[in-house]
């Protein structure tokens, strides 16, 4: 297939440097500012040198990466909350010229859901975003082999920022401000955390996930929210205390969705550490099913993109 | 000694594995009227929570048993059922934020509140350098079926108080 890759961040970078072991072509790749196109496949290397040397993948205008051949087009821009622009535009223009698109933004999913699937509806392409919620995580396509409706609930540790900053706290005692300055150190943080540690990326990923399993009508906006900053240490100690700790859990049930600090068991299967993440699903006829792993990176996103792309075919 | 209206009741307590547990646990019983017809103290066994689980059999009136059950409860023993009354398994939650200077103690009594819910055990930490910030570990004994009511109780308090809750994962206890 040959992919139109918007978005030159980490995700975007991966998915070109990988898509040629998965068989597929680059044949546009755009960030914010440029474009470099070519339908027989642009030179990944140079575009990529050409990034980390003057800040822009090519010489093109970004328009031109949509305007371009491709079969696939693999949204990477940075989420964006409310409209989801530009993503939701660049997804808009792929499926009103029957292509497909692969997600990774999860700006056009959680927030647009309904109006995405229209676009689809009315579409020869078809939309897949295995990739927004918990990285490499085969959450959605575990949730579509079960079929929706027979998920009736889901839950997990979907940031792992806020659950590194949570494992730290509670293993040495340490404060939030602390914690997180030293997740920043690492890269395990953004300068700005608020996303983060406030909920608000969680929430998107639960949004998703209601979304895919009542088939629509959730945003942000439905989703209650709740971070991590008023947790003090001396309330994880008084937890340890008692052979618990605490988790920022993402719920997706019956009643709605939503993402909060719990207090669960030092040992339950949903008190993964540091930055993993887990997904723990609820079924009708088989259980409970847990999957653990990453849920973010650039190689482990763009392995769920590439995923995604082969389910295509 | 027994009188006419007495009946006979069966008390299951949860204690802590230490010396000195048991005869805390019958005092109340013994203080106020009841008359002690059997213990079973089963010290082989836990419960998932590492305590002991201990049956107590006695007599007294329909009255005295109220006084016993909120001795007990006031002693600080937790009651896992009494007579009918059942309280499922207990529910932790934290709180955290000014818990001292929003009257702690009627923080507990408001717990209380939703009448399906009582206080079983309760542990407090003070931020260290942050004024006015503490945190509490609050266990809860609830009858079966009422955990969503409880936690509604606790979340209607925190938010009156200005408090931060940490729940359990409900159905995950």
């Amino acid at each position: 297939m040959k992919l139109a890759v918007m978005g030159a961040g980490d995700v975007g970078r991966a998915v070109v440097d990988l898509a040629d072991e998965y068989g597929h072509t680059v044949s546009a790749f755009a960030d914010s500012t440029s474009a470099v196109v070519d339908p027989d496949g642009i030179d990944v290397d140079a575009a990529l040198k050409h990034k980390d040397s003057v800040g822009r993948v090519g010489e093109g205008d970004p328009a031109d990466a949509l305007g371009a051949e491709y079969d696939a087009l693999v949204e990477a821009t940075p989420t964006t909350l409310g409209d989801a622009h530009p993503g939701f535009e660049h997804v808009r223009a792929a499926l009103e010229t029957d292509r497909h698109v692969v997600l990774a933004n999860k700006g056009p999913v959680a927030e647009r859901y309904d109006d995405l699937r229209a676009l689809e509806a009315d579409s020869a392409g078809s939309i897949r975003f295995e990739a927004t919620v918990a990285g490499a995580i085969p959450a959605l396509s575990t949730i579509d082999g079960i079929g929706a409706e027979r998920v009736t609930a889901a839950r997990g540790v979907l940031n792992g920022t806020a659950n590194f900053i949570l494992t730290r706290m509670a293993t040495d005692g340490l404060d939030y401000e602390h914690v997180l300055a030293e997740a920043q150190d690492l890269g395990v943080a953004e300068a700005d955390p608020t996303f983060d540690v406030e909920g608000t990326d969680a929430a998107l990923k639960c949004a998703i996930l209601a979304n895919v399993i009542h088939g629509g009508g959730y945003s942000l906006a439905d989703v209650d929210v709740e971070g991590i900053t008023d947790v003090p240490p001396s309330a994880l100690e008084l937890a340890a205390e008692d052979g618990r700790t605490v988790r920022l859990i993402g719920e997706v049930t019956e009643d709605g969705a939503r993402v909060g600090p719990r207090l669960v068991p030092e040992n339950h299967t949903l008190a993964v550490s540091g930055t993993m993440n887990i997904v723990q699903l609820e079924t009708e006829h088989a259980g409970r099913l847990n999957l653990s792993g990453r849920g973010a990176g650039g190689p482990e996103t763009a392995t769920a993109v590439l995923g995604d792309v082969n389910r295509l075919e | 000694m027994s009188e006419a209206d007495d009946r006979a009741h069966t008390l299951r307590l949860e204690l802590v594995d230490e010396p000195g547990e048991l005869l805390r646990a019958l005092s109340p019983i013994a203080d106020n009227g009841g008359n002690l017809l059997s213990i079973f103290h089963e010290r082989g066994s836990l419960t998932p929570r590492g305590h002991i689980p201990v049956e107590v059999d006695l007599e007294c009136s329909p009255e005295r048993f109220e006084h016993i059950v909120d001795a007990l409860r006031d002693a600080g023993v937790t009651i896992i059922q009494a007579d009918s009354e059942r309280y499922g398994e207990a529910l932790s939650v934290l709180l955290v934020g000014d818990l001292v200077d929003t009257d702690l103690s009627d923080t507990l009594a408001e717990l209380e509140g939703c009448g399906s819910a009582t206080v079983a055990d309760f542990s407090l930490t003070t931020e260290k350098g942050t004024e006015g910030v503490s945190s509490a570990r609050v266990r809860l004994a609830i009858e079966a079926g009422s955990t969503e009511r409880a936690l509604e109780q606790v979340r209607d308090v925190a938010a009156q108080k200005d408090l931060s809750v940490v729940e359990p994962l409900v159905g995950e206890l």
